[in-house]
This record gives structure tokens, sequence and C-alpha cells, in this order.
């Protein structure tokens, strides 16, 4: 009555050649998506690895009355157009600060200007013929070099590529994520706990569920928009600061806290809580001594991904202005800033050639220190996650 | 010395708080001590006195604040700072009459922390409330200045002239600020739609290739890499798009005889793509993962091939599921900024070729908002307008997303029986 | 034997009352009775024994079987080899380090119903999943030895699972019917396999297997809703119907009224007699009343051990080794 095997199985190959055809697709959509992330990061290494290296000289430098006056002059005529800017400015400060060096000529090394820095790289470059000459030639007798660069970390926002870095962005990324989770972390566990321990089942409960989810796939430059009409124009807090960047973030951060926290929050097993109540626990006694406690690595757990998230965020902080030019790092909260994802944009709008290597560098500190969030949330929740 | 006074308040409170707390506990330690049974432990009544003096006197503080704010009259900080004293005080004294034997401390902190916890979720419903207000009192000043009609209808987006005529100096009929929206929808409308090109296709795919055909091994070495590729900020995208995918894009249709420019669709909406998919990857692998085993055996129980059972099966299950992904996706794509604002044009463009500069939404809202322009011009309120579209659109599709995965759920609750 | 019965209908109207359970009891008594007489050996297990070649209703005179080497399952050299459906020899089963099957041996007869029973985690299901490798699903699972099945070895690399499973379907223990409607969920795998071509076939071979599985009468007019609709019985017996349709060798069952209601449960069990006619069925059952009511043959494991295989009257009444009758009589189990 039936098929024998060979029978049946002659008849197959047709469907399982579908099968494979489907099977490769989809492993071939898998593998598009790693060489995505493979040619992605490749290129910003590519693009920003030299920004961590910075072209420097070995001059004299001649500290007279002259060059007090006019600090192009403590260089030779043929470096002027070569060593950054910077240092010259530097000049008289220097020599107010340190009398001793009135009259003294010292071979020093000091910054190149980016168009030098970018020859050193061999990269496109505005040098002409004879200055690139006269850089190979340092090179060879050792007056030339490439060097970690220490001013991408040390200084803040520059006009100049060669002395731009990544300090003030950096703390004022440091300054509104402290805002943001000092505001978002709270309320988030705050919401959370109601909504999963307090909150009776009715209609302004579900309400507010609805609209957390909601509020989580809100466009994020809306809340700019929200941040530059309330907390600017309303609460008339200063633009530009951590203060409001912080306020803002800390709203689009919230929803993610909240589901985080909702999630640890209901994987604690009920027996827990009835153990609680059992020996007469209130109900906040048996949420802050008995759930919370174990519920912790989850919520770090989220928070981090949420805080990784609020640093990597950028429109909302531009429409509340927090892409200020800032050469001076500030410790204020009140004070314009700018935050390090600002600073890359802001640089990568500049049409020179030294400033999208820095934009490059600098997203890839930015990317580091993401992935480095992400890690830490990832082990944290491999090392303490608990099955109940 | 206004600046010295908060932090000076603050710790005022504090010292206030603690002492409270202490008076408290003493009190109720005494009278326990004297032997008279109480209904609270003694730090119950301490944690109530501080609630009482300091937590009134914070809440009373901040009340008269947002409501002098509201009203918009100046706000006397001395004396909001001596009222909370007052208060304080206040509240300590009444509070100190009540540590006795027949009060319930402990409820009475119950009562206060569950408001607190109530209030904190209140919080998430007035941003959305903000968010509203924000957005549809600065639209209805913009559309005070603009037709409605105009702005739904226009094919002509170009806010420039505005703040001449802010200033009173618009002369010529030419250099009449419009605002029709029409070419920044088309603009965003085609990113979006090369994005979800993009990103559908290979999200889903890779979660069907984990979910279904992947050994363990290979899963757990692809989970990072979608990982990492939802953590990267999408300002680094931009960068990305701008200055590797938009040249590689005019050199490649350079190739094929084609004119692109360098602010062209695509190159916005394939990255915007590759932004999207570990998105749309994660969630189609919850949806997959959620469609019950028993009904791939039942299928395999009967000679189904492995794709058949994928295509007839699996799929048709995960629909809704992966509908919802998709809605939520669009949404994403809609609201996206900083790629479209570094590798997108500036220029509203409506067109069908996406190799040509097109503009979006959002990143007219960014350029609305961005440059030295007077707050109450046309231009500026335009970006509320928009903002407010993009909310409604996105609100939407939320809903359905949502919707439509509760539907998904409930199916299969009632299929296993 | 030929008692096709007109009971599965009633029964849900019924209720599961003594009257019919009785009638069951009757029925399969009868029957057994031609096959009593079976011997065992001691404590050793016992097999069947009589080679019913064309369904166990064949009154065979029992012969005395020697058990090989001690092995649960004593071979039966003078069974005809075309009334043997499936054949397992020392077969191994590995979930991990844990091993889940130790060397079973076993013969599954053409046309009759075949019942595993034991304690929970005794293997049955494993063995009933390596029928058709539907263990091939679980990574960690690891098999070896020989399943015979027309003359092919199941569990070579070259055979194809895909033909296998055409051959040997399977119900599971909870319904699992396709979202999809009753006539696509009987029609799908037959079109997937052409054994049907246009609509009019694929119409003929649905009612003919919904009225195999006793449901067309309950669903005939609403083929085109979803099977999900569907009472729980009624849903197993549209997986039935489903597994009907692609007229398999064998079918197998795992544990398929366990998730459902007495009635439900009744009528299934009846649909099982009656579909041996042109089946082969291997049935798990927790439910060793079960076992007693529909199984010609019945297999009792232990710990991923046959302890004893034979007639399910046998099996029943005069168990051969303590462990079974301990089960048997609810010592454990």
């Amino acid at each position: 009555m039936a098929q024998s095997f060979d029978d049946i199985t002659k008849q197959l190959g047709k469907r399982h050649r579908r099968t494979r055809r489907l099977k490769l697709t989809c492993m071939a959509a898998m593998v598009l998506s790693a060489v995505f992330l493979v040619v992605f990061l490749g290129d910003m290494v590519n693009r920003g690895w030299s920004a961590f290296q910075q072209g420097r000289m070995q001059i004299e430098v001649s500290y007279t009355e002259q060059s007090q006056q006019m600090p192009l002059t403590a260089v030779d005529e043929q470096y002027r157009q070569l060593v950054s800017r910077g240092f010259f400015r530097q000049i008289p400060q220097r020599m107010e600060a340190d009398p001793e060096l009135l009259g003294t000529t010292r071979t020093q090394w000091v910054i190149a200007r980016s168009s030098v820095d970018q020859y050193l790289k061999g990269r496109e470059n505005s040098l002409s013929e004879q200055q690139r000459q006269l850089i190979d030639r340092m090179v060879e007798q050792g007056n030339a070099k490439l060097a970690f660069n220490t001013t991408f970390f040390t200084t803040g926002d520059s006009r100049m590529a060669e002395l731009a870095g990544i300090l003030s962005a950096a703390l004022g990324t440091l300054l509104t994520i402290i805002v943001t989770m000092a505001i978002c972390f709270p309320i988030g566990v705050m919401t959370a706990v109601y909504l999963e321990e307090f909150a009776p089942d009715n209609r302004f409960t579900r309400l507010i569920e609805v609209n957390i989810n909601n509020l989580a796939a809100v466009p994020s430059i809306l809340f700019g928009l929200l941040g530059l009409a309330i907390f600017i124009s309303f609460f008339g807090v200063p633009r530009s600061s951590p203060l409001v960047g912080g306020l803002t973030l800390s709203l689009m951060t919230l929803p993610m806290i909240i589901i985080s926290t909702r999630a640890a929050l209901r994987s604690v097993p009920d027996s827990i809580r009835h153990a609680a109540f059992g020996v007469g626990c209130t109900r906040w006694q048996v949420v802050s001594d008995h759930v919370l406690p174990v519920s912790i690595p989850g919520i770090l757990t989220g928070s981090i991904i949420g805080l990784a998230q609020a640093m990597g965020e950028t429109a909302p902080l531009i429409i509340v202005g927090m892409v200020a030019f800032m050469p001076d790092p500030s410790f204020s909260l009140t004070q314009a800033a700018t935050v390090l994802p600002a600073q890359v944009y802001s640089w990568a709008s500049l049409p020179n050639q030294a400033f999208q290597e820095k934009t490059a560098g600098g997203i890839l500190v930015l990317l580091a220190v993401l992935i480095t969030l992400n890690a830490a949330a990832v082990l944290l929740r491999n090392r303490f996650e608990r099955r109940w | 010395m206004l600046d010295y006074l908060l932090p000076a308040f603050i710790v005022l409170m504090a010292g206030l708080g603690t002492i409270a707390f202490w008076m408290g506990r003493q009190r109720a330690a005494r009278v326990r001590a004297e032997g008279t049974a109480m209904r609270s432990q003694p730090g119950q009544y301490g944690w109530f006195m501080s609630l009482a003096s300091v937590g009134a006197a914070t809440a009373i503080i901040f009340l008269c604040w947002l409501a002098l704010l509201i009203t918009g009259s100046p706000v006397p900080l001395y004396s909001l700072y001596f009222i909370g004293l007052a208060v304080a005080l206040l509240g300590m004294g009444l509070a100190l009459r009540y540590v006795r034997p027949d009060f319930h401390a402990r409820s009475a902190i119950e009562g206060v922390i569950r408001f607190m916890l109530a209030g904190a979720a209140l919080i998430s419903i007035l941003t959305t409330l903000g968010i509203l207000v924000s957005v549809i009192s600065e639209a209805i000043r913009f559309f005070s200045m603009y037709s409605f009609w105009d702005f739904i209808t226009g094919t002509q987006w170009n806010p420039g002239a505005s703040f001449l005529e802010a200033a009173g100096r618009s002369s010529s009929a030419s250099s009449q600020a419009q605002f029709g929206s029409l070419p920044l929808f088309a603009g965003t409308f085609m990113i979006t739609l090369i994005a979800m090109l993009v990103a559908i296709p290979v999200g889903l795919g890779s979660a069907i290739y984990m979910v279904e055909f992947a050994p363990r091994g290979v899963r757990q070495a692809f989970k990072p890499v979608l990982e990492i590729l939802a953590g990267i900020p999408t300002v680094v995208y931009g960068f990305f798009a701008a200055i590797t995918v938009s040249p590689l894009i005019v050199d490649i249709a350079g190739f094929f005889g084609l004119e692109a420019s360098y602010t062209n669709a695509l190159s916005p909406g394939i990255v915007m793509g590759i932004m999207i998919i570990p998105f749309i990857s994660s969630l189609s692998d919850d949806v997959l993962h959620s469609v019950p085993n028993s009904l791939r055996q039942g299928a395999l129980a009967l000679g189904i091939t492995k794709g058949e059972m994928i295509r007839n099966v699996v799929l048709p299950s995960a629909t809704p599921g992966i509908i919802s992904a998709s809605l939520l996706a669009v949404s994403r794509a809609l609201g996206e900024t900083m790629i479209v604002v570094m590798a997108a044009g500036m220029s509203p463009n409506l067109t069908a070729n996406p190799l040509e500069t097109m503009t979006t939404v959002t990143v007219s809202i960014v350029s609305s908002l961005t440059g030295d322009l007077s707050f109450g011009s046309a231009h500026t309120l335009s970006a509320f307008a928009l903002g407010l579209v993009l909310f409604a659109v996105t609100l939407l599709l939320n809903l359905v997303s949502v919707f439509m995965i509760n539907h998904f759920r409930e199916k299969y609750r009632l299929n296993t029986i | 034997m030929k008692q096709p019965n007109t009971m599965s209908r009633q029964a849900d109207a019924i209720s599961p009352g003594t009257v019919e359970d009785s009638e069951h009891d009757a029925m399969y008594k009868q029957e057994h009775s031609d096959r009593e007489g079976v011997t065992n050996t001691g404590e050793s297990p016992v097999r069947p024994d009589e080679a019913g070649s064309q369904g166990a209703t064949d009154s065979n005179k029992p012969e005395r079987q020697q058990p090989s080497n001690g092995e649960p399952v004593t071979r039966n050299t003078k069974v005809d080899h075309d009334s043997i459906s499936l054949s397992a020899s020392d077969l191994n089963l590995w979930y991990g380090d844990h091993q889940a099957l130790k060397s079973l041996s076993m013969k599954v007869y053409a046309n009759t119903v075949t019942a595993l029973i034991g304690p929970s985690g005794c293997g049955k299901s494993t063995f009933l999943r390596c029928l058709n490798r539907m263990n091939d699903l679980i990574p960690s699972a690891r098999v070896e030895g020989n399943i015979e099945m027309d003359g092919r070895n199941v569990n070579s690399k070259d055979m194809d699972v895909v033909a296998l499973r055409r051959r040997v379907g399977m119900v599971f223990q909870n319904p699992n019917p396709f979202p999809k409607s009753i006539f696509e969920n009987v029609a799908y795998a037959p079109r997937m396999h052409d054994i049907v071509g246009g609509r009019a076939e694929q119409e003929e071979l649905v009612e003919k297997a919904l009225r195999d599985a006793g449901l067309w009468d309950e669903v005939k007019d609403k083929l085109h809703q979803p099977g999900t609709s569907l009472s729980g019985g009624q849903q197993q017996r549209l997986c039935i119907a489903r597994a009907v349709a692609l007229r398999p060798d064998v079918i197998l069952m795992d544990e398929p009224t366990s998730a459902l209601d007495p009635i439900s449960t009744a009528t299934i069990e009846d649909l099982m007699v009656r579909l041996r006619e042109e089946f082969t069925i291997v049935v798990v059952t927790h439910n060793m009343q079960q076992a007693a009511r529909v199984a010609d043959y019945t297999s009792f494991f232990h710990l991923g051990e046959i302890i004893e295989y034979n007639d399910t009257t046998t099996l029943f009444e005069k168990p051969a080794t303590r462990k079974a009758e301990d089960y048997i009589t609810g010592r454990y189990g």
C-alpha cells in the first residue's frame, strides 16, 4: 500500500533543495549583518586610530623680548608655518610664568601643525613641496616624529585640529549622565515597584503601562522638543547645560529602566513575597527587605544598558543646545557644555581632513566606553542571574 | 550668594530631618521603656517624624514653586525657603504629639511610601503630557501664522525667508517663507522605505537562521554581534553613512553611468537599515521562539521538510508578531535623526530617485532649531508642527504594533490547552 | 478482530458511564482470550509470541519462547517477517551523559496496537520518538543501534528522515493543530507530499481522513474554521486525521489522551482500535487501564529497559516479572 522508502526519497530531492536554499539565504542574512559590523568597525578603526598619534617636531625656540611681543619670531622662519599656532600663543604666558626663559634658546619638542601631522601620517595635506622636503629631512634626522597624542585626551575643543581634544566633551558627558541617572534611576525603580508590587489592576494602572510602552518607542528627538519647550522655556533651566541635557535624557531613559526593573521584579518568585507576608511584613517591608535585594542585579543590568543608550544619544541634546564649542573643560551643571556624541557630530561637520580623523578617534573612544558598559551589563547578568 | 543658598538649605533640611528622626525614636523608646506596648517600632516613629517635617516641607516648596511658575509670577526664593523651614518645624511639632502607643506609625509611613511611588509612576504620564503640551501649544502658534492646509499639502518647503518676516522686513512676495511639508514627508518615507528594505529581510533572515537552523555555538557567537550593533550610537552610524557609504554610492552609481548626489537618500537609508537590523532581528527572535515547538514537531512528524515547516507553519503563525516588530522598526526609522542629519541633504526635494538629495522631517526639525533664530519665528515653530505629526504617526504605529503583538500572544495562550 | 464500533460518536454525547467501559472490557476480554496460554519463563521477561500475520485477531497457538541471552525481549524467529512492522535491536540512547535507553530490543507487529507503559522517566516516550527519529530535534541526544523497517535501518545516515516520517506518523500528548483551517490541517501534508493534486481530490481525501478519525460529522459544516476553534478532544482527533491522511504504515501516539477529558479519551481509544485495521499503532500511555483496553501487546519499561513485553492479557493477568507485577498492581509508579 504505502510507497517504499526509496520511492519517497526519490521525490524528496526538490523539497530538500528548497530547505537548503532557505537555510543558505537565512545564513547569508546573518553573515551579512556580521560583515556589516566588521566593515563598519574596520572603517572606524582605519579612520580613527591615527587620531591617537600626533606629529611633533624638535626645533630651536629662542625666548627673546621680541618673541614675547611677536611669538612667531621665536622660531626659525622656515618652521613658522609648520608649528602649531597654539604653541606660539602660549609663548608669552610661558615666559611670564618662568622669567628665567628670557634670553635663552632651547631645543624642544613642539606640536606640529595639523598639515604636518597629516603629512607624517601619509594623508592629503596642504604643504608645499619645499615644506615636505624639509620635513622629510627632519624625519631623517629624528627631529620630527609621530608620538602618542596626549593632547587629544587632555584638552577641550579647538579650531586648530592639532589642539582639539575630547576632555570637555567627556566631562560634559559625565555630568550629564550623573544628572540623568540621579533622576531616572530612583524614579524608574519607584515606578516599577509601584506597578509591579503596589498598583491595583485598574484603568489608571493600565494607562500608565500603555503609556510607558509607548514612551519607550517615541522618537528621541521629541524628547528634545520637550526639553526645549518645558525645561528651557518654561522652567528656565539654562540652555546647553548638563542640567537640561540630563533632565531631557532622564525622561528618555526612564521607560527603559522601568521596563527592565519590572522584568527583574517579576522574576522574583511569589513564594518569597508570601513568606515575608507570612511573618508579618508590611508590603513596603516585603519589597525593600526581600524583593529588591534579590532583584538588584537585574535592575543594574537594565540601568547600565539604559545609561549606555543615554550616553550615545545625540538628537535631543542638539535640540537643547548641547553642541556648544567648549575649548575649556567646565565642571558646572549650569554652564554650557557639550557631550561626546555631540562633539563627534560637530567635528564631523567640519570639512578639514584632520577633523575627520578626530571624529573617528572620538567615535573609537565612545564605542570603547559603550561596549565596555554593555559588556559589563551582560557579565553582571550572567554572573548574578538567578534561576528560581 | 544664591548659589550657596540652595545647598545650605538642603543641608539644613537634612539636619532637621535627622533631628526629627532622632526625637521620634527617642520618645518612642522612652515610652516603650516604661513598659507600654506600642503599635510600631521606635525607628518607625522616627521615620514618621522625618516625613512629617522635612517631607511635608519639601513637597510644599515644590508645589509652591510649580504653582508660581505656571502662573508666571516671579519666584521669591527667600520666602519659599522661609515657608519651607516653617512647615518643617510646624510638622515636627505636630508629629511629636502622634508619638504615642496607639498610633500606627507603620501604616502612616506605608501610606506615604505608597503615595510617593504612585507619584513616581505619574511622572511617565507627565512626560507624555509634556511632549504633547509642548508640541501642540507651539504647533498651534505655528498654525496661527501659517495655514494647516498649506502645511499638509504644500510642495514647497522654504522656511529661509521667515526671519525676514519676523523682523518685519519681508518685502517681495518671492521671499515669502513657505512651509509645504510634502517633500519632507516624501523624503522621510523614501529613506524609511530603503531602511526597511535592508532591515526586514536581513533581520528576519538572521532571526530565522538563529532560531531554526543555527547550532548552539553559532547562536552564542552571533548574539554579541547583534548586541554590539544595537549599542552603537546613531551619530556614529551617521558619520559612517556620510563619510564612507555616500562616496561609495556615488562611485558605484558613476560606474553604471548614473549621477548620484553626495547627500543621496540611499546612503542614510541603507545605514539606517543596518542600524535597525538588530532591532528587527531580536524582536523576530522572540516572536519565533514563542511559536510553540509542538507546532514544529507536529509538522515534522508528518514528513514535512524543515523549509516547508518554516514557510508554511512557523512564519504564518509568527506573522502578526513580525508585522508588529516591523511597525515598531518603521516608527524608529521615521524618528531617526542623526543619520539623516549627517548623511541626507538639507534641501527638500520631491522626487522618487533615491540617488538624489532629499531631506526628512527630523532634519528640518534640527535645522530649524539650531540656528540663531528667535524662538517665536515661524521657522522655529514649524519644528513643533513637524514634531506633532511625527508624534502622531509614531504613536499610531506603536499602538497598532502593541495591539498586534497582544493579539499574537493571546492566540498562543489559548492554543496551549 | 472485526469490531469497528460506532461508539466514538455517541461517546461525546453520553456520559462515560460504566456501561460503555464494561462493553470495552468485554470486547477486549474476548479478543485477548484467544491468545491465552502464553507461557513465561520464570523471572525472565517474556515476549508476545503468536505471529498474528494479519492482525491480532487470528487465533494462533501460542508457543513457548526461549529468552535470548536474558534480554528482555526474546525474538521470535518463527514470526513471519512481513508481519513485523518495526524491529528495534540493541538500541541505546544518551541525553548528554545520561543513558536513557539501555540496549533495547523490541519488535512491533503490523496491524496491532502496542502499548508502552512504565513509570515516568522510564524511557517509553524516548523510545517512541526514536521510531520516527524525533529525537534528532534534541541536540544532546545520541542514538546507537538498529531499528529496522521495511528492510532498512531507520537510524542509518542514508535514511531520509522526511521519508521515514512520511511512513511513520505521530500524534502528540497535547493536540497541536496548525493555526490553519480544519481542511488545511488535513490537506496540507498530503499536498506537500504530492499525494493529492486537485481540489476535488483534496476534498475527497480530507473527508476520508476525517471519517477515519471519527470527526467528519462534527466538522463537515465548518471545514474552513480554524482547527484551534475545536474542543480539546476534537483537536486531538483532528491531529489523528492529519496523520491518517498520509496513509502511513505506523502511527505513534505519545500519551494521546492524557490532556483530554474522559469522554474524548473513550472516543480516541475506540478510534485506535478501529485504526489498527489499516495501521500499526504504538501508543505510550500512563494509564494502565487504557493499555488494557486498547492494546494487543504491552511492553513494560523501567529505567530505560524493557522489563517485560507480552500480549496484553498475559502481561496484566500473569506478569512474569516482579517489577511489572508491582507496577501493575499499583505498588509504585
